[in-house]
């Protein structure tokens, strides 16, 4: 690559980051200059800036043509694009989730705004990145505002409990990861995943490589919390201000999810062999000890953690049916990931979005404190019942989409793995089903012990309305979900 | 126009009704009714005129009609698919006889906490999705109507239920769901072993033409058969239904009984037998015999009740274990006697449990030695209809219970030569006789549950209580069903001669008959 090709820069294709980027430093600046409760009005400035990010993903799709900077490290395809807006999209709502919660407790407003977005911009990064440098620096971007977030309710012991678990795990999973990508360096001489890609085909699966391997998915199980990487999910989680931890049981699992499907299904392709069986191994793991763990919870974020935890292994069936060379069933397998995090992402944050309304009346987040919500707020009521039964995949909600899209490859793989996860997958779904009707239980057959209804306000009424249009319109518009998933495909040999 | 709407227009009115009554303000609850009414009526009436075009319009009675087919998710190709024949045409309509009834019924009663507006809406949300199972033509898009009955009859057992109807609504949902997730893989099974399609026709002429091996074939019918047989229920796993049913309220237990059991003997018919046929022939014995088990466990089950619902709720073990005894045999006229039990079944154990929640709501307790017996004394409308509808459903010649057995039972005696080819004609034959004497015993459970119920002196305290009899709504819903009873019972080529044309095309094309 010669010298023009590096220092000449499609501004156009880095518009939507620049713009969270300008965002993110505006927000910091003006937040300096605003006092007492006007503080509140840098989440109007941070969520124009998500908006015009938008716009220019939306801009940079109807142009199409694909898009290259920084010599082929940063790439604006079909995949990178689809990802962005649904990163932006959570952005929104996860903002709109934060402008009444953070406005209350009033502290770090600029600070919390920033990092946030700082932590979208990396997500965006790492749906471009086509290079392992620049997937690992794109990683750390997400991961390190969001170890400072999970910490900001400083005056509570468990949030500072978790951010340090969350902080510790991080740092020697990332260390791990680099480690794993050194190695990767070392035997194959370059750091672009097509070049990976192209010298492991037909190379010899030495042990050290294939430790070299494990040691980056390892690196990437930690940040989708997969089991046993995701004990510190469910304390950093519960510790974190709430529109937090929705932030990272979607934005930030979605991330390490993209950085793995770009690892996994183009890099190293070709030891599918190798790495599928033992993701599979992890799925099945993941998802039944978060289902498990989840039926016993009494707190509500605990739950939804654990039950995050479960979804991230529904998430890795479509990885463990990987083949190298089968790259039609890889595409399938790619698109049901996408389908699954596009669906979860909106039935998730819509879930966290109630739980948000409601610890503002009950802070200290039991199931308990659902009790006849049904009666108090029926509209928030109905709209987490939805949002629960769609996270159980059962229709005609979105739910049910990202399940068949991930029973569809399971089936489609026809190995013996493939069956063992598809029949994991149907016990894991009813297992699920029992906590998740509970708490439609606790709020629609039980009395209220508080009968004042709880308000959620504009902008978190907003969100919850919204998304509850989008779980059940997904379902009835699934083609358009599926179709935008399966575009954005991208695999080795594809 | 109408020929391409008509199912979707119907199946989907339900539905709108519902959203309409989400709308009502809070103060004005009690309008719900009129409107549930009004839109179940209007929906009803819709079926009506599909039954009469099926007739008088271009299909004259034969293969499907009304077909609707458009893309839904291409990539897969899922498509909304619908069309209506013979077979599931009786079951269309008799969801929406019910559902209709059932709304006349809520004016006369509702159970605890009220809430019609609540309830009503759950209740035509459920309407959309029984009836959309009958007319699907689809897999995902059957699997989508099957599993849209869950939340809301999860709800209505759940909030408006007896004292154990929060434990009876989990285990009814965990327990379909649980039979049905498998039915998925195996849909999706299909998919991948077949022509690349979920479209139901397509499958059917795959299966009929071979294109499913053996083992496949084993393999799928298993996880079909385990969502089928959760909803019929078989034995063994029938044990959600007595506390489902049990539990529910009035109108959920008609609907339960009346149209949900349908869905899993409906299945079989349409799915997992053309489909596969040559596992059908392969588990053709099994299900024989655990519907044979179905109908002694469940009428010895009856005899030891003491519980007035949760009898009759058993009592829905034993007939469904005609209907798939009918079905085991593989022969046209198997199948039609399966047919014409589910129907006679909705009919009468619907009207059953309205019986016996119009008793319950009287005497507050559903124990019979509560009752101690003499409802003929206390309320001798009601104590003749329970008679009445008892008699009906214990099988006495020439009420519908009996055409539904006898020729269930006839059809076990001459199965399909498929099975006689395997050596499996004696094995049938005394399933047969098994099943006669699993006649004898419903006969005997039911005149036991009326000698305990309705004869005898009633004890003072419900002599003295002033009972009120059959009130004038109540004869509303109920009247159409008594008439229903007695017109099939007589003539029974209403249902037999709808029925038989497509059960025989269904089953020629297998080549197991």
């Amino acid at each position: 690559m010669d010298v023009d090709q590096v220092t000449q820069i499609d501004f156009f294709a880095l518009a939507p980051e620049l713009a969270v980027l300008g965002a993110s430093l505006l927000v910091l600046l003006i937040e300096l200059f605003l006092h007492g409760p006007r503080k509140r009005f840098v989440n109007p400035i941070a969520v124009l800036g998500v908006l015009v990010a938008f716009g220019f993903v939306v801009a940079l799709s109807v142009d199409g043509t694909e898009r290259a900077a920084f010599g082929e490290m940063f790439v604006v395809d079909s995949y990178a694009l689809a990802f962005k807006g649904f990163f932006l999209a959570v952005a929104l709502f996860v903002l709109l989730t934060s402008y009444r919660y953070f406005s209350e407790i009033r502290t770090y407003q600029g600070e919390y705004y920033f990092l946030m977005l700082s932590a979208f911009l990396g997500m965006m990064l790492m749906t471009s990145a086509r290079d392992l440098v620049m997937l690992f620096i794109a990683l750390e971007l997400v991961s390190i505002p969001g170890f400072v977030m999970a910490g900001l309710r400083k005056f509570d012991l468990r949030s500072n409990e978790g951010a340090m678990k969350f902080f510790l795990i991080g740092v020697l999973s990332a260390s791990v990861l680099l480690f794993g990508l050194s190695i990767v360096y070392g035997f194959t001489g370059t750091t672009s995943l097509a070049g990976v890609a192209a010298s492991l085909e037909g190379a010899e699966a030495t042990p050290l490589l294939l430790a070299a391997t494990l040691f980056v998915i390892t690196g990437f199980g930690f940040k989708v919390s997969a089991v046993p990487f995701h004990f510190w999910a469910p304390d950093t989680y519960e510790g974190a201000p709430i529109p937090v931890a929705a932030f990272l049981s979607v934005a930030s699992k979605a991330a390490g999810f993209a950085g793995l499907l770009q690892v996994t299904f183009v890099a190293f392709e070709p030891l599918a062999d190798v790495w599928a069986p033992v993701l599979g191994v992890i799925a099945i793991l993941t998802m039944t000890l978060g289902n498990l763990t989840a039926l016993t919870q009494t707190q509500m974020v605990r739950l939804l953690s654990y039950s995050s935890v479960a979804h991230a292994g529904y998430l890795l069936v479509p990885f463990a049916v990987v083949q190298p060379g089968a790259t039609a069933l890889n595409a399938d397998a790619f698109s049901a990931v996408l389908i699954y995090l596009f669906a979860y992402g909106a039935m998730n944050i819509g879930a966290f979005a109630v739980v948000t309304a409601v610890a503002r009346r009950h802070p200290g987040r039991r199931i308990t404190d659902y009790a006849g919500l049904g009666s108090r707020s029926p509209g928030l009521a109905v709209a987490l019942t939805l949002f629960l039964v769609s996270l159980g995949g059962i229709p005609p909600l979105v739910g049910f989409i990202a399940k068949l899209a991930v029973f569809f490859v399971a089936v489609e793989a026809g190995t013996t793995l493939g069956i063992v996860l598809a029949a994991a997958v149907a016990i894991n779904t009813v297992i699920s089903l029992v906590y998740y009707l509970r708490i439609a239980r606790v709020m629609w057959m039980e009395e209220a012990t508080d009968p004042e209804p709880v308000r959620p306000g504009l902008a978190l009424g907003f969100t919850v309305g919204g998304l509850t249009v989008v779980t059940v319109a997904l379902f009835v518009l699934a083609p358009l979900l599926w179709g935008a998933a399966d575009r954005a495909v991208l695999v080795a040999g594809g | 126009m109408w020929e391409a709407s008509a199912l979707t227009i119907t199946v989907f009115l339900p539905l709108l009704g519902a959203a309409l009554i989400t709308l009502i303000p809070k103060a004005r609850e009690e309008l719900a009714k009129p409107v549930a009414l009004v839109v179940s009526l209007v929906a009803f009436a819709l079926s009506l005129a599909v039954l009469a075009g099926y007739y008088l319009g271009p299909a004259g009675g034969e293969g499907l009609a009304y077909q609707l087919r458009v893309d839904w998710i291409p990539i897969i190709d899922a498509s909304y698919h619908v069309a209506i024949d013979g077979i599931s045409l009786p079951l269309f309509v008799l969801s929406f006889l019910l559902t209709f009834l059932c709304a006349v019924y809520t004016f006369h009663h509702l159970e605890a906490p009220g809430r019609p507006k609540a309830f009503l809406s759950l209740m035509l949300l459920l309407q959309t999705g029984m009836a959309g199972t009958f007319v699907a033509f689809d897999l995902v898009l059957f699997f989508v109507f099957w599993e849209l009955v869950l939340v809301p009859m999860y709800f209505m057992i759940g909030i408006w239920g007896g004292p154990r109807r929060e434990y009876a609504a989990v285990k009814f949902f965990l327990y379909t769901l649980f039979g049905s997730v498998f039915m998925l893989v195996a849909f999706i099974a299909l998919y991948f072993a077949g022509p690349g399609t979920f479209d139901i026709v397509a499958l059917q002429e795959a299966g009929a033409a071979g294109e499913f091996g053996l083992t496949f074939q084993r393999l799928a019918f298993l996880g079909i058969f385990l969502g089928l047989a959760v909803k019929v229920p078989m034995w063994p796993f029938h044990t959600w239904l007595p506390d489902a049913h049990t539990e529910a309220p009035t109108v959920g237990s008609v609907l339960l009984a009346g149209i949900l059991l349908k869905m899993g003997t409906y299945g079989f018919v349409r799915i997992a037998l053309p489909i596969l046929p040559e596992a059908a022939v392969e588990y053709a014995p099994i299900i024989g015999a655990l519907a044979v088990i179905a109908i002694l466990y469940g009428a010895l089950c009856c005899l030891a009740q003491t519980d007035l619902k949760r009898l009759i709720a058993f009592s829905s073990v034993g007939h469904m274990g005609f209907v798939m005894l009918g079905i085991a045999t593989l022969t046209p006229v198997g199948v039609n006697a399966a047919i014409f039990g589910m129907i006679a079944h909705g009919i009468i154990t619907g009207m059953l449990f309205f019986v016996v929640g119009s008793i319950k709501e009287r005497y507050h307790t559903r124990a019979i030695a509560d009752i101690g017996g003499g409802v003929l004394q206390t309320m001798p409308r009601m104590g003749a209809v329970l008679t009445f509808v008892a008699i009906a459903s214990l099988g006495l010649p020439p009420l519908p219970g009996f055409w539904g057995e006898i020729v269930a039972l006839y059809a076990a005696f001459n199965p399909a030569p498929a099975l006689v080819d395997a050596g499996f004609l004696t094995f049938f034959r005394v399933l047969m006789v098994l099943g006669a004497i699993g006649t004898v015993l419903t006969a005997g459970y039911f005149l036991n549950m009326l000698q305990r119920v309705t004869l005898g002196t009633a004890p003072a305290r419900w002599r003295e209580a002033e009972l009120r009899d059959i009130s004038a709504i109540e004869w509303g819903a109920w009247s159409p069903l008594l008439v229903m009873t007695v017109a099939l019972g007589v003539v029974p080529v209403l249902v037999f001669g709808i029925t038989d044309p497509a059960v025989s095309a269904v089953l020629t094309a297998l080549g197991v008959s």
